[in-house]
């Protein structure tokens, strides 16, 4: 038997696959607090409050409603981001002319309140919620059984994320997104609405991050806590692939989803940890990141 | 001066054992009780608010006050951090005076609040907390350990599994000293039944996905996989291993499972799982009446560790009732002299060692076709005896018990 530093081969690309899938979370969160970042200056606290009310979204969806996972895939970014509009329009907007540090402390607010609601409510257990009926089942991928869930989740981020880094990155209307941050009063002189821009960029942001957590809601537990478990690693992607930079924080998402599945075989101990010793390595050798540029 | 201010609180204390009724009596005027456990994170479903209600429910139950005293409940947040938990306990010792110490969940937490209650010779009360080294190496005479521990989890769960065939084992672990100590007590009872251990991976606290250490249980071809970990990550486990159909080849054995998780995971992932509990609500016409009670105040069912607290705070109040004291050493020995018979406990005793020993029960999770709806999860599969699945005396590493 073929074997990779003392794995079977067959085990090895499992685990290399299962990081992919946790790798698409990361990158799907990261996405949404670089294009937040990139756009506004804004580190965005609340992001994982806002994908822990995605996930509650779904669950709601279905016990309240009797709406199922697909219906609520669609509704509950569109919730998420119309809640982020209003943060920001409320809120965030006043904070731009200050230093960042303000932002951040606004945004972690927001989350403080935001999961001691929904801890009064639901408690912390979590709330049980099923795989959708067509995504059942697993499909024998001869070196390893990969349920279907899975497998979709990795193409639902993969294509979200591409699409956004071509909507920023390639079209007119990310052209001005772009050319916005840089310099809002030319824009503006253009004809251009700078500050509605801004805004439907949050909303579009924290949209992604109710998106990855109705993709979340079936594989996790659905509870208060759960945002913030995975925002401080998000985080350190952003890091690690240069802060406001797209393309870089769907990288080094999924490249650090891998190397986090790997260490969880050959080291199980160190692998929450890992992400962070890959950070101070990166900030140590390019301090803007991997993907970012030095101002 | 000094001599005879000694000599006198000798003759004092002379009198007290010979009339300690006589001079008996409540210390500041009141009792006041210090409840400290998690408020808000991981583990407040299974203590927490409802906990706290649950001590609360004791204190009314005793009529809110014994011998025209006052009976006072404070309690605090720890949020899992055992320097947060000494400190607040300290202040309560040396400012609020404080008569008894609860502990709620937190191992860790509660391995440091029996020290300062030891130095600070209290009363101290850890129910929600699982290791056995509370009534082990760090026993104290001021310790009483009251709902269940590691041992007994490991005893229960781990030889009903073995009898049943599961031989081979594999451990997913909790990185940290409850999960350790879970691991290994379950270890040494596989090993003793004449079970094999194939390995452990240990997954760090709050890991969110599984599905990687569920495929290295899988490829060990173990036939028992070994949860020893508790709340998000043991729902978070079962969950994943679900999806996987990790099912399909090895038997899951939870060795630490709170209704709640059941509840959060719904019967469909875990009917058929065996594990050890040391209350359910629906066990007899006591335990439903408690917990109707407790349900209309709290809006679900009481977990294990929250009819403990009830249970533990009952007879703290009664023993303070029939000494007429809140003394600690008068307390603890009217506790250990007395038999436990309530909802909680049948028959149980407060050994010298701080165990409070009572029967737990092996349960298995009901298949959604048995179930009338939410709630009624378990099926009661055996008794085990508290005599069997405890410490024994014999075994303990306690320095209380003389040898």
């Amino acid at each position: 038997m073929i074997t990779i530093f003392g794995i079977p081969l067959q085990a090895f690309l499992g685990q290399l696959l299962l990081g992919l899938v946790n790798g698409s979370f990361y990158a799907i969160l990261s996405l949404g607090l670089a294009v937040i970042f990139g756009l506004l200056n804004v580190i965005n606290f609340a992001h994982g409050a806002l994908y822990m009310f995605g996930a509650f979204l779904a669950w709601m969806g279905l016990s309240y409603f009797d709406l199922n996972y697909w219906v609520m895939l669609a509704i509950a970014p569109f919730i998420v981001g119309v809640f982020g509009i209003f943060i920001e329009r409320c809120l965030l907007k006043h904070l731009y002319k200050l230093d960042h540090l303000y932002g951040l402390l606004l945004t972690f607010g927001i989350t403080l309140l935001m999961e001691g609601l929904f801890r009064s409510f639901y408690g912390v257990s979590g709330q049980p919620y099923s795989t959708p009926e067509a995504l059942r089942g697993a499909t024998n991928l001869g070196f390893m059984v990969l349920p279907n869930y899975r497998a979709w989740v990795v193409v639902a981020s993969v294509v979200v994320c591409l699409l956004t880094w071509f909507v920023i990155e390639r079209t007119r209307l990310g052209a001005l997104l772009r050319a916005g941050t840089e310099n809002p009063r030319l824009v503006e002189a253009f004809g251009v609405n700078v500050p509605l821009m801004v805004t439907l960029t949050y909303g579009f942001g924290v949209a992604l991050a109710g998106f990855a957590g109705v993709l979340a809601a079936p594989i996790l537990q659905i509870s208060p806590l759960m945002g913030s478990n995975l925002i401080v690693v998000v985080f350190a992607v952003v890091v690690i692939g240069g802060m406001g930079s797209i393309l870089g924080a769907i990288v080094t998402g999924l490249g650090l989803g891998v190397i986090e599945g790997l260490t969880k075989v050959f080291w199980p101990e160190a692998s929450s940890t890992v992400v962070f010793i890959i950070m101070a390595i990166v900030l140590l050798l390019r301090p803007a990141g991997l993907f970012g540029k030095e101002k | 001066m000094k001599l005879r201010t000694l000599s006198a609180s000798l003759m004092l204390a002379g009198f007290g054992l010979v009339s300690q009724s006589a001079l008996a009596n409540i210390s500041d005027d009141v009792i006041r009780i210090g409840f400290i456990t998690d408020m808000a994170s991981v583990y407040s479903d299974i203590d927490g608010p409802g906990g706290i209600e649950a001590a609360r429910m004791a204190i009314a139950d005793a009529g809110g006050e014994i011998n025209g005293k006052k009976i006072e409940l404070i309690f605090a947040d720890h949020q899992n951090k055992a320097d947060v938990a000494a400190a607040k306990a300290r202040e309560w010792f040396d400012q609020q005076k404080i008569d008894m110490l609860m502990g709620g969940t937190n191992s860790g937490v509660n391995l440091a609040l029996a020290g300062i209650a030891a130095e600070k010779k209290k009363v101290f009360m850890a129910v929600g907390a699982a290791a056995s080294d509370l009534t082990g190496a760090q026993c104290s005479p001021y310790t009483a350990h009251w709902a269940y521990d590691t041992v007994a989890l490991a005893r229960g769960t781990g030889s009903a599994i073995v009898k049943a065939g599961g031989k081979s084992w594999y451990f997913l672990t909790a990185d940290y000293a409850f999960g350790h100590a879970l691991e290994r007590d379950t270890a040494n009872v596989v090993k003793a039944a004449g079970g094999e251990v194939k390995g452990q991976v240990r997954a760090p606290l709050n890991s969110s996905d599984f599905s990687s250490f569920l495929l290295q249980a899988q490829s060990s071809k173990a036939q028992i996989l070994g949860l020893a970990n508790a709340g998000g990550d043991t729902v978070n486990s079962i969950k994943a291993a679900n999806e996987f159909g990790i099912g399909k080849t090895m038997k899951l054995a939870g060795l630490l499972i709170f209704i709640n998780d059941i509840h959060s995971l719904g019967l469909n992932v875990t009917q058929g799982m065996q594990f050890t509990d040391g209350w359910y609500w629906d066990q007899n016409d006591e335990t439903r009446a408690w917990s109707a009670k407790f349900e209309a105040k709290v809006k679900r069912k009481p977990s294990m560790v929250q009819a403990g607290d009830y249970s533990a705070v009952s007879y703290y109040l009664q023993a303070v009732k029939a000494t007429g004291s809140d003394d600690s050493d008068t307390v603890m020995k009217w506790l250990k002299s007395t038999k436990i018979n309530d909802m909680f406990a049948k028959n149980g005793y407060l050994r010298e060692d701080g165990r409070m020993v009572h029967d737990m029960f092996l349960m298995e999770v009901k298949k959604p076709s048995e179930s009338k709806g939410p709630w009624d999860y378990y099926k009661q599969l055996a008794v085990l005896p508290g005599e069997e699945v405890y410490t024994t005396l014999a075994e303990s590493t306690c320095k209380l018990i003389k040898k």
